[in-house]
């Protein structure tokens, strides 16, 4: 077997001059989140359940990183479980608060643009005998929020869902709106901050929380589940006295610690961070449009993350556009339907209503620099015309 | 099966063909129709039912609507620019 230390940076091709644009997916470990895991690997690995010495030592540092990552989220620690991914922490969140309200009835309720996550909880309620209703988004990929109110009025309705801003079109939710109205109609609502933790603050009023540490720069592995106090949850899984009863398994102490210290250090740099890489998507999103016949820039231009951007463009093969930057040394994430193991579009595209062929998502992290940025922008068009060439447009 | 406005003059057969070629197919004939014509396109594609309508916005063309032919995806298209 090949050793895989042998593989280069990710962010550099054989030239040197590629870059990674796919931090939506997974970022790039801080610095302060691979010198916690190195130290922790050393001495982080005794059970925090049990008595002895070594095991109370690993008991403070699990305490000690649930108190970081609380007082960045504003949460009292007892309020935060860690789970084993962001993933598993949606499933958690959206089948435990479903189960929590079972008397009250049995619809769930969440946008039309959630993370598959989501969607997947949601179908397995449905299978289980559960009603969903899907909010539509307009053209910016926003909820619709007289149809969210709607939706959450209606009687029955256990949970609802909705993400903080989507993670293929990067525009920002109205969570507090949406929280509002399912705080009238007497509904937990579940807010999934993958994408904006550590990076935008997210507003209140929700009753559970979900995140993933290596959308921030953390290990995979790490996902965050808040339940405020007096949210009704019941396990979805057999319960162990593990996490306050909320997730099962012995913690993966190392990564937990590398978590909490990344959150601290990319939260203290949120604000300047999200400054300059906002003014980046901004020259991608005028740049592209200036250079690039027929492209359509998907998402709200103003009330979006500040390292995310989409666009389609039209008569290009998005699975062909993807390769052909990655020779290039880029690596960026697509929506389009050849690009997905289902051969489907992205329901988030779908939703908006805006063209999913030939789309590109670039997320950009602390690493990017504006020189790689232009790099990026000086190929695009040259390749993007090849293509159309190819096929006679 | 109905249409909601008449019947259109020309189909273009894309069933079997990947995103983006079905939007390619309409790109090329439809400059070629008189203004006022309705193109059907047959396309089982899903990105299809999304991606005629979106054209249709890009380029200032009347997306007419969705029907079903024997069972499959059809979108009609108005030239009016």
């Amino acid at each position: 077997m090949r050793d895989p230390r042998q593989a280069g940076p990710i962010d550099r091709d054989e030239n040197g001059v590629g870059a990674y644009f796919d931090a939506a997916t997974a970022t790039p470990l801080h610095p302060a989140a691979r010198e916690a895991l190195l130290a922790a690997l050393g001495d982080g690995w005794a059970d925090p359940g049990k008595l002895y010495t070594r095991a109370r030592r690993a008991r403070l540092l699990l305490d000690a990183a649930r108190d970081t990552i609380a007082q960045v989220l504003g949460v009292r620690a007892d309020e935060l479980s860690f789970t084993s991914s962001g993933t598993t922490a949606v499933h958690a969140a959206v089948l435990g608060g479903l189960a929590g309200r079972r008397r009250t009835g049995p619809g769930f309720v969440r946008s039309a643009i959630e993370h598959s996550a989501v969607l997947h909880a949601g179908e397995r309620h449905v299978r289980d005998g559960g009603t969903e209703t899907e909010v539509p988004v307009d053209r910016l990929g926003r909820v619709d929020l007289d149809a969210w109110g709607a939706a959450v009025t209606a009687p029955g309705v256990a949970l609802a869902s909705l993400i903080s801003a989507s993670h293929e079109a990067g525009t920002v939710q109205p969570v507090a709106q949406a929280a509002a109205r399912c705080r009238d109609a007497g509904v937990p609502l579940h807010v999934d901050a993958a994408m904006s933790l550590g990076r935008v603050p997210v507003p209140g009023g929700w009753s559970l929380l979900t995140g993933s540490a290596r959308k921030w720069g953390g290990p995979a592995g790490v996902g965050l589940l808040v339940l405020r106090k007096g949210t009704r949850w019941v396990s979805p899984y057999p319960a162990d006295d593990r996490e306050s009863g909320r997730w099962p398994g012995a913690p993966d102490l190392p990564a937990i610690l590398a978590a909490a210290a990344s959150l601290h250090a990319v939260h203290e740099a949120a604000a300047k961070e999200g400054e300059r890489l906002s003014a980046l998507v901004e020259h991608v999103r005028a740049t592209v449009a200036a250079t690039v016949p027929d492209v359509e820039i998907v998402g709200d231009p103003v009330d979006r993350l500040p390292h995310v951007v989409t666009f389609s463009c039209l008569y290009v093969d998005g699975e062909a556009l993807l390769t052909a930057l990655d020779r290039r040394g880029f690596a960026v994430s697509s929506g389009s339907a050849c690009t997905s193991s289902t051969l489907r579009p992205s329901h988030v595209l779908a939703a908006m209503g805006v063209l999913t062929h030939g789309n590109i998502r670039l997320s950009l992290h602390r690493d990017t620099t504006p020189e790689q940025v232009d790099r990026f922008l000086a190929e695009l068009p040259g390749i993007v015309a090849a293509l159309r060439a190819e096929v006679g447009m | 099966m109905s249409l909601p406005t008449g019947e259109p003059a020309e189909v273009l057969d894309c069933l079997g063909q990947r995103c983006p070629l079905p939007v390619i197919a309409l790109a090329r004939r439809l400059p070629q129709v008189p203004v006022g014509t309705v193109v059907r396109v047959l396309a089982d594609d899903p990105a299809a039912a999304v991606d005629i309508p979106a054209w249709c916005r890009m380029r200032a063309q009347q997306y007419v609507g969705a029907a079903s032919v024997d069972g499959a995806p059809a979108f009609d298209v108005r030239r009016v620019a």
